[in-house]
Parts: C-alpha cells; sequence; structure tokens
C-alpha cells in the first residue's frame, strides 16, 4: 500500500493496520472493465451518461471508469465529482475538516448518472450523495457504482454496478484504491 | 496554542496555531463553491439554532453571519438590541440566560464592552460562542476573512488554489497596518493571524493612535510611513473609529489624511501587486481616498464576498462535534 494511500486513511481518521491485500492492480482494472460494459449493456446508449466520483475515494474509480465509457462510445463520457461533507448525518459524531471540492460542470437534468464510490458500508455516504445530487438538477436516474460491497447496510440502499462483493467484521477496515484492494483493521488514531 | 477551532468557542485569534487557521480557511474554500452554485444551501447545520445578537451596530458582518448561518440550514433567531428589553435595562447576563431558554446551539455576538463575548461564554458554557466584535478586544471573523483574501488573490496571481498551498504564501509576507491601531480590534485580529502564518507585520499610526503596549505585540513600528509603503506587500488601512473618541487623538482629521492617509498620491507610488484592504464601513477622503478605494489593487469588495463562507467555514466547524440533533 503506497503512502499516499496512508495517508488518505488518516485523512479519514483512521489509522490502517494492513493485514491483507486481495484484489491486486490488474483485478482492479478487469473489475472496472466489466462493470463498464455492464452499464453499456444497461443503457445501449451513453449519451447522457455521467460519471459522478464520490470525494475522496471514488474519484480515481470515476475518472478511470469515465475514460474507459469513453473509449467505449468513441466521444466523451462527463465526469464530475461531488463532496457530501456538508450533506452528512454525522456532524455531532465525526466532523469532516473539508479540503475536497465539489466539481460538477453540467447540468444533471435529464442524465442518466453513475454515482462511483470506493467501498459501500452503511449507505449513509449515499443517502448524502443523493441528497446532494439533486441540488445540482433532476437526473433522469441515478445508480450506483462501487469498488467494495463491504455488507453492513443501515438503509435501504443497494449498488447496480459491484467491482467485489467482500463480507466483513464491522471492525475491520477496506481500503480500496486503483492499486488494489486491501483489508486491515481500524486503530483510533 | 489552539490546534483547531473544532467544536470550540472563537472569542479571540490570539492563540490559535497556524494549523488552526489554515483549516478554517481550507473549510472556507469549500463553501466558496457552494456560494456559487445555483442553490447555494447545504443541509449541514440542520436544526441548530444560531442567535444573533448585536449589541452594536453592523451591517456587513450581522448580514453576512446570518447569510451564513442560512446557507447552512440552521435556524437564526435574530435580537434587535434597539428594540428589546435590553433597552429596559436588562443585564447581558439575563438577556442571555432568556435566548438560551429558547434553545440555541451558538451565538453570534457583537458588544461595545471588551471581553463580553468570553463573559457569555461563561454563562452558557453549552452553547458555542463566537465574538463578533468586542469593544477594542478581538474581531476574530474579520482577521480570517483577511487572510483568506490575501490568500485568495496571491494564489490566484500564481496560479495555485488556497488549498493546496496552506499557509506558505504568508512566510515572509510584508503587511502593512495603517491608522486607528488603537482603537481597533480588527487590527488585533488581523495581526494574530497574520503573524501566526508567517507574516512580518509593521504598524503605522501617529503616536497617539498607537496601543500604550505596542513594544509587547509581536510587530515592528513603523517610523516612515512612506517608506514603509514601498516596503508592503499589503497595505491593510484602519477605520478611524469617531464613536471611540478618535476624532480627539488627532488634531485634526485633515491632518490625519495628510500624514497617515491613503491618498492618491501615495497610491500612486505603491509597488505594483500591493494588495489595499479596509475592514469598512470606509471614511472616504480620511483613511482612504474615494480613488483609491475604486484602485483595481484594492480587494475591499472581495473582503465582503468572502465574509459569507469564512463564516460559514466558522460556524460548520465550531459546531461540529456538539451535541445537537442533526435531525437526519
Amino acid at each position: 500500500m503506497s503512502t499516499s494511500d496512508e495517508r488518505q486513511a488518516r485523512q479519514r481518521g483512521l489509522t490502517f493496520l494492513m493485514k491483507s491485500q486481495l484484489l491486486s492492480s490488474e483485478d482492479v482494472t478487469r473489475a472496472l472493465r466489466r462493470m463498464a460494459h455492464e452499464i453499456v449493456e444497461h443503457h445501449h446508449t451513453l449519451g447522457d451518461v455521467s460519471v459522478i466520483g464520490l470525494q475522496r475515494g471514488g474519484e480515481p474509480f470515476a475518472r478511470r471508469l469515465a475514460s474507459m465509457l469513453g473509449e467505449m462510445a468513441g466521444d466523451e463520457v462527463p465526469l464530475g465529482l461531488l463532496d457530501v461533507s456538508f450533506y452528512r448525518d454525522d456532524l455531532s459524531l465525526n466532523p469532516v475538516p473539508n479540503s475536497a471540492m465539489t466539481a460538477i460542470g453540467h447540468d444533471l437534468t435529464g442524465r442518466q448518472v453513475v454515482l462511483f464510490d470506493d467501498v459501500l458500508f452503511t449507505g449513509r455516504t449515499i443517502r448524502a450523495a443523493l441528497n446532494a445530487l439533486m441540488d445540482w438538477g433532476r437526473p433522469r436516474s441515478v445508480q450506483l457504482a462501487v469498488m467494495v460491497d463491504r455488507g453492513h447496510r443501515e438503509l435501504p440502499i443497494r449498488p447496480d454496478y459491484v467491482g467485489k462483493n467482500l463480507p466483513t467484521a464491522l471492525d475491520e477496515a477496506i481500503v480500496a484504491t486503483l492499486e488494489g484492494v486491501w483489508i486491515g483493521t481500524r486503530v483510533a488514531p | 496554542m489552539t490546534d483547531s477551532i473544532r467544536g470550540a468557542n472563537l472569542l479571540t485569534l490570539d492563540g490559535l496555531s497556524r494549523e488552526a487557521i489554515v483549516e478554517v480557511l481550507d473549510t472556507a474554500e469549500s463553501f466558496v463553491e457552494v456560494n456559487q452554485r445555483a442553490i447555494k444551501k447545504v443541509p449541514a447545520l440542520r436544526g441548530r439554532v444560531v442567535a444573533s445578537l448585536f449589541f452594536e451596530e453592523s451591517t456587513r458582518t450581522r448580514l453576512s453571519f446570518e447569510t451564513a448561518a442560512k446557507r447552512l440550514s440552521a435556524d437564526v433567531l435574530s435580537l434587535a438590541v434597539a428594540s428589546s428589553s435590553v433597552k429596559k435595562g436588562e443585564s447581558l447576563r439575563d438577556t442571555i440566560t432568556t435566548i438560551d431558554a429558547l434553545g440555541i446551539d451558538a451565538v453570534v455576538m457583537r458588544h461595545q464592552s471588551s471581553g463580553a463575548a468570553e463573559q457569555v461564554s461563561r454563562y452558557v458554557p453549552h452553547v458555542r460562542v463566537i465574538n463578533a466584535g468586542d469593544g477594542l478586544h478581538q474581531h476574530p471573523t474579520q482577521g480570517l476573512l483577511d487572510v483568506f483574501t490575501v490568500r485568495q488573490v496571491l494564489g490566484e496571481r500564481q496560479g495555485t488554489s488556497g488549498a493546496e498551498t496552506g499557509a506558505e504564501l504568508f512566510v515572509g509576507l510584508r503587511v502593512l497596518i495603517v491608522g486607528d491601531v488603537r482603537h481597533s480590534r480588527v487590527a488585533r485580529s488581523d495581526i494574530a493571524a497574520y503573524v501566526a502564518l508567517g507574516a512580518t507585520v509593521r504598524v503605522a499610526a501617529p503616536g497617539t493612535l498607537l496601543p500604550e503596549d505596542v513594544d509587547s505585540w509581536p510587530v515592528e513600528v513603523a517610523e516612515d510611513f512612506d517608506e514603509a509603503l514601498l516596503w508592503a506587500d499589503v497595505v491593510g488601512l484602519l477605520r478611524l473609529q469617531h464613536e471611540r473618541g478618535s476624532g480627539s487623538f488627532v488634531p485634526s482629521l485633515a491632518e490625519f489624511t495628510s500624514t497617515y492617509g491613503l491618498t492618491i498620491e501615495r497610491a500612486r507610488t505603491l509597488r505594483p501587486g500591493t494588495l489595499i484592504m479596509h475592514p469598512g464601513p470606509m471614511n472616504r477622503g480620511v483613511e482612504i481616498d474615494s480613488r483609491v478605494a475604486d484602485l483595481p489593487a484594492a480587494v475591499i469588495a472581495r473582503q465582503v464576498a468572502n465574509g459569507v463562507p469564512i463564516r460559514m467555514a466558522v460556524l460548520y466547524l465550531t459546531l461540529a462535534g456538539s451535541e445537537g440533533e442533526s435531525g437526519l
């Protein structure tokens, strides 16, 4: 795991003790390519598809996916980045100091949005993301893509495209980047 | 040194570390983006109640705090002191207890007495207190929005965004603060912020408008105003505070203007790139020539515009980690 991943983990308020690597960088690329194909299959045309990456973990995946889809469509697929800190429901528990930016350069009204996050856990981030998205227009549909679904949902939310299903224990932590997926334990900093 | 204002009161910038200030600036950077959206509102403080208590008149500070609170979806209780029981002689303690009984999470307070905000924070320890100016003491959000504006403008010139630069731009930056330093809470907050971020600060004022204890401040006193203007990267002007009797500290306004006012002649001698700042409200023709205020080097309108994102950041961070129900 690279130092930038460790830094990312720390920024999210957890020190990450690595146990083992579950997916290699090649596995991640393969999973993304499969997800891209599933998206094409589902949408028939990519003309109205927008990929929105959730800051910060979802961003690199969303970028890669958008460029894969762009190649398949022969035309650019618009990419946006969404930071949901100000929409979270846990300000009182875990205030997030914020330096990630929302950058959505196009109106989402009428678009078919594919939200991408690195790890799907309780579903609360996605709930926040759905609220945030609605401030940017009225998408025709929103689908969810995640690299890892680790279970433990607390809300009625399910992903449409999954890189890898990984049943986990509550005290375990997952780090997913383009370089691979690791499982470990979360330690208070 | 305090390393973060998260979950804390904001009473003064004295004693805040570089990290604490940079955290506010970076958070404000995100709120600048929110303020550019079609829907300039996020639910971050939904269900929280912010009371705004201004015992002293104010236009921009009050409006920008209330705008900031509303854009964060907080409910705002606004006390118009002139038409309240304060006029019947109610004490500060009783006023604050009454408002607290309505259930508030934060109070934004301006008062003519130094230390009033700190006093209130002792009366209601469970409420976050944000000082919006107390007497001659501090005006923390003004200090924060001033350094934010400097970082933003200098960052744009270098083609970097604020959040990437942290406090780097301030190291060795030369800041000149001019005018009624003695009566200025803005000067005290500005100096604390600039010094914490690594800038060098000089003050220039007639001897009567320098505070008596200026020797213990982390600043140099400029001997020659015109020379100091050439030295400065940032010139921060202060308002001559008539309501605090500043008029009797100078022989005449005209004399003050000719010796320490930023006249158009003086402004022409500034190095290109030097920023001119003023916290407002301006006395055009006294500390600043009307034409100077409208020069491109003057970033006064940006200071006002940055008031909202800075105050959103302060409300967001101070209320973070508090007990309030977010209701989501």
